[in-house]
């Protein structure tokens, strides 16, 4: 390690940990704002210039969010893929596992100090919401603050230790790292979860059970959708890292080695979006649950079109994915075979895409609306619903998941004896699973709501049984294969890169909007139902505002996070191994 | 459908399967071929901001189609540099030159020439309902209440049909007018109204809302609705003031029973 990376490293610790100090004497002075009684002196509420208060508290939380995210989502494939290379006495593995590491030190310093601002000015902004929030949740403080200690004891052990343990206490400092930083978010999930469905209090909103306070509706909806989409945001920012330093390699070493990071950190993003939909179905569901008119604000209401919105992202996001694998086709001798299913797959993906993203009810100007006698189209209006849209999210997750069992299979001849009657069973498999999905689809039409809703786990449950057992087969059915050919890593076009960091910055622009959903349904509501907003600011701004907010949001976003690239590029610069040629 | 259209659309692409065009004129045509396709071939016509979602989505398809392969994206940028260098080209190359700022010229000259429209909005069709109302006095639990006299439809069927003709009765005094003989939003007044009247026959109006909803909207009416539905632009009178509780749940067993959708059931909460 040179003196340069040395120093840059002393840094970054010292950065850290004045971070973490803040972070502590905030939490300490929330605390002591919380117990001293309200005087009626005291302000509700204070005006943030210029921007106002709720843009100042929107922007910084999400972006707290982000970075949270990406701290907590990287030691989880950072330790499988570290597992990995231990089993497999890879070494290349271990390397992989110590770069996406080197992106944590300065992005949970950032995630800190986002933290201890979001903090001072829930604090400053809106005191009687934070006193509020204090006197419900005071007791959360005290193993938050804690496990954030241990946070940044076990973060800067597993960072730093890399190499300097045995392999198995340095693995086990990386699970400490994980349980804690899990229990961390799960904390605050319960703070924010509570705002929105609040739970455990008296019709006064006296704290009647801390337990149900925190074990709220929508708890652990969010704790598990949270896991999924952090991973999945993390795995596609490790990606836009890689092909980052895949367009600024100096040699064919470098360009293999981070054509290869980038095709792990994306596979992850997408493994990790696959159970996602799912995963919101729940939450919604849970939402609907605990309020009809919170759920009818949600799905039917203004921020119905924040979904439209969300479904073309997302379905932009699979599209994405599916290319970067197609175009990574190209550099596996042998995946020419399964070019011509390409055009296939584009088709089925174009369409699912078409049908999830048709608005349930149109924007139309008068005379449209009239010709069509409605605001619903009578052709159109079929794809607008839930049935459609689980039918058509069902299909993109399985066209997907063809197009990765193609680029497995690539460079791959099975040998076994029953290859055909393999690929046979397969195929009937997949063929059975899409008429059975498309079957449910269509006859959620003909039942009422209820049913309908209920429909959507058949259809789940049969795409996942599908992925599984194919997966099985396929494994088996490529033992020993023959090898046609070798994966040429490195051998990638630029158009694939950009593919990269076009997913990266589509995932974090959905996070956002989907952070504003979360947040803006309570409407005039603090607590939902419980404290309101008397605020100036409490309106639902409109979506072109909103859409602005975020979109600044996701810049300053990835303005920070090219600071942190640019950063970990000098901190100690590890040597790449020499064989990443015959990377998987 | 429009299947003229719509089979002219399937020709033209079957045909482009035999004439094996580059991948350039391929991509050009099925472009071409899908936007006449969704802007003529459905009836009736789709809202422009549809047709512009559909077709972002497939160009963006379609750019992806392309790219997926260097092979083919080589062809097709030799393609574009062939038609732009080579001489034998000169003259179609003139003819697309003039073309495209005349077709800009004639989209401008058609959207001048209309007769001005108010602007597209956004309007939310069923915003969420409060959680109670106050209806003569007294106060309606939005989330409890449920439709007196649904239960006899099946304990007591000749109670029941008195109450549907009863619900004819309030309709054809009351709502036809507006919203129609057959309940397709369309009554001799409609053509004056935007929001045009809800068309119950729709599988998205009446057929996926709760009876409590239904009883909210007749009894508060245009200006019970939240500012999200800009309250002050619906037709919809407040029926309050006319009718009473048990017209309007005639009223809305009527419309049920002349649809022939179910009302939705609650949900049940855990
Ligand atoms: C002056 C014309 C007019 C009359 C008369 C009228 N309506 Fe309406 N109604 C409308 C309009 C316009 C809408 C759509 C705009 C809106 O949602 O407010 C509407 C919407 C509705 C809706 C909401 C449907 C939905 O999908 O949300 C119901 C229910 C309804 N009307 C019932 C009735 C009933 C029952 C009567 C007779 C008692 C009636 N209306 C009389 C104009 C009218």
């Amino acid at each position: 390690m040179t003196s340069g990376a040395r120093t840059t490293e002393r840094r970054l610790l010292i950065l850290g940990g004045v971070s973490l100090a803040a972070t502590l004497v905030l939490l300490v002075a929330t605390e002591a704002f919380g117990f001293t009684p309200q005087d009626a002196s005291q302000p509700e509420y204070r005006a943030m210039p210029v921007i106002g208060s709720r843009v100042a508290m929107w922007v910084v939380a999400q972006l707290h969010l982000m970075f949270a995210a990406f701290v907590l989502a990287v030691p989880m494939f950072a330790l499988i893929i570290e597992i990995i290379g231990y089993v497999t006495k890879d070494k290349r593995y271990d390397d992989l596992a110590y770069e996406f590491t080197k992106l944590l030190s300065v992005s949970f310093s950032f995630t800190a100090t986002l933290g201890a601002l979001l903090t001072f000015m829930l604090i400053v902004l809106y005191p009687r919401l934070a006193g509020y929030m204090v006197k419900i949740f005071s007791w959360t403080f005290f193993p938050y603050v804690l496990l954030f200690f241990l946070e940044a004891i076990f973060l800067y052990s597993y960072y730093y230790g890399w190499g300097k343990f045995s392999p198995k206490v340095h693995i086990a400092l990386g699970v400490g790292l994980n349980i804690v930083g899990t229990a961390i978010m799960f904390i605050a999930d319960a703070w924010l979860t509570f705002m929105n469905t609040p739970n455990g209090i008296s019709e006064t909103g006296e704290l009647v059970s801390m337990w149900d306070a925190v074990n709220n509706f929508i708890w652990m909806p969010i704790n598990v959708h949270r896991i999924i989409a952090n991973v999945a945001f993390g795995g596609s920012v490790a990606a836009a890292y890689g092909a980052y330093k895949f367009l600024g390699a100096k040699n064919d070493r470098e360009r293999a080695h981070y054509d290869w990071m980038g095709y792990i950190g994306n596979f992850i993003a997408i493994s990790a979006l696959l159970p996602l939909p799912f995963a919101g179905y729940w939450l919604g569901k849970e939402i609907y649950a605990y309020s009809q008119s919170l759920g009818i604000t949600l799905m039917g209401g203004t921020f119905s079109w924040l979904f439209i919105i969300q479904a073309v992202l997302i379905g932009n996001l699979f599209l994405a994915a599916n290319y970067y694998l197609w175009v990574s086709m190209e550099r596996i001798e042998g995946a020419e075979r399964y070019r011509k299913f390409i055009k296939y797959l584009l088709a089925s993906i174009a369409v699912c895409f078409l049908v999830w993203a048709t608005p349930h009810s149109l924007v139309a100007s008068v005379e449209e609306s009239r010709a069509m006698g409605g605001s619903h189209h009578p052709v159109l209006g079929v794809l607008g619903v839930m049935s459609a849209k689980n039918t058509a999210v069902n299909i993109l997750i399985l066209t997907t998941y063809i197009s990765f069992l193609l680029y497995r299979r690539g460079n791959k001849e099975a040998t076994v004896s029953w290859a055909r009657t393999g690929n046979i069973i397969q195929f009937s498999i997949f063929a059975a699973v899409i008429i059975f999905v498309v079957f449910l689809g269509v006859y959620g039409y003909f039942v009422e709501a209820r049913v309908r809703i209920g429909l959507s786990v058949p259809q789940v449950l049969s795409v996942l049984f599908a992925m599984i057992a194919v997966t099985i087969i396929d494994i088996f059915l490529f033992k020993n294969a023959k090898i046609r050919g070798e994966i040429r890593w490195g051998d990638m076009p630029a158009r694939a890169q950009y593919a990269l960091f076009f997913i990266a910055i589509t995932f974090a622009w959905t996070m956002g909007l989907m952070g504003y959903v979360r947040a803006g349904m309570r409407q005039h509501w603090h607590v939902y139902g419980v404290m309101a907003d008397t605020s100036p600011d409490a309106f639902t701004p409109t979506l072109g505002f909103a859409s602005n907010v975020i979109s600044i949001t996701v810049l300053i976003f990835f303005t920070f996070i090219a600071f942190v690239f640019w950063l970990a590029g000098l901190s100690g610069k590890k040597t790449v191994s020499e064989t990443v040629e015959e990377a998987p | 459908m429009n299947l003229i259209v719509v089979g002219a659309v399937v020709a033209a692409l079957i045909a482009l399967r035999f004439l094996k065009p580059n991948a350039l004129a391929w991509t050009a045509a099925t472009w071409v071929a899908l936007y006449v396709a969704f802007r003529w071939g459905i009836e009736p016509p789709l809202p422009a901001s549809i047709v512009n979602m559909f077709m972002g989505i497939v160009t963006i398809a379609l750019l992806a189609f392309v790219s997926a392969d260097s092979e083919r994206l080589r062809s097709a940028k030799s393609n574009i540099v062939n038609f732009l260098v080579r001489k034998k080209y000169t003259v179609p190359l003139l003819i697309v030159l003039v073309a495209l700022p005349l077709l800009v010229a004639f989209k401008i000259y058609v959207d001048m020439s209309r007769s001005p429209q108010p602007p597209v909005t956004g309007r939310t069709i069923h915003p969420p309902p409060p959680a109670t109302i106050s209806f003569k006095g007294k106060t309606v639990d939005l989330g409890a209440v449920e439709n007196p006299f649904r239960e006899i439809e099946e304990t007591d069927p000749e109670v029941f049909a008195a109450h549907v003709e009863n619900g004819k009765r309030v309709y054809h005094q009351n709502c036809v007018f507006c919203h129609g003989d057959h309940m397709e939003g369309d009554g001799i007044f409609a053509h004056g109204f935007d929001p045009i009247p809800a068309n119950f026959q729709d599988a998205t109006t009446i057929a996926m809302l709760q009876e409590s909803y239904l009883f909210w909207r007749i009894a508060k009416g245009a200006p019970g609705l939240p500012m999200e539905s800009t309250p002050w632009a619906s037709a919809m009178p407040a029926w309050e003031k006319f009718l009473t509780e048990d017209e309007i749940w005639d009223v809305i067993i009527f419309l049920y029973d002349y649809t022939g959708h179910r009302p939705r059931a609650k949900e049940e909460l855990h």
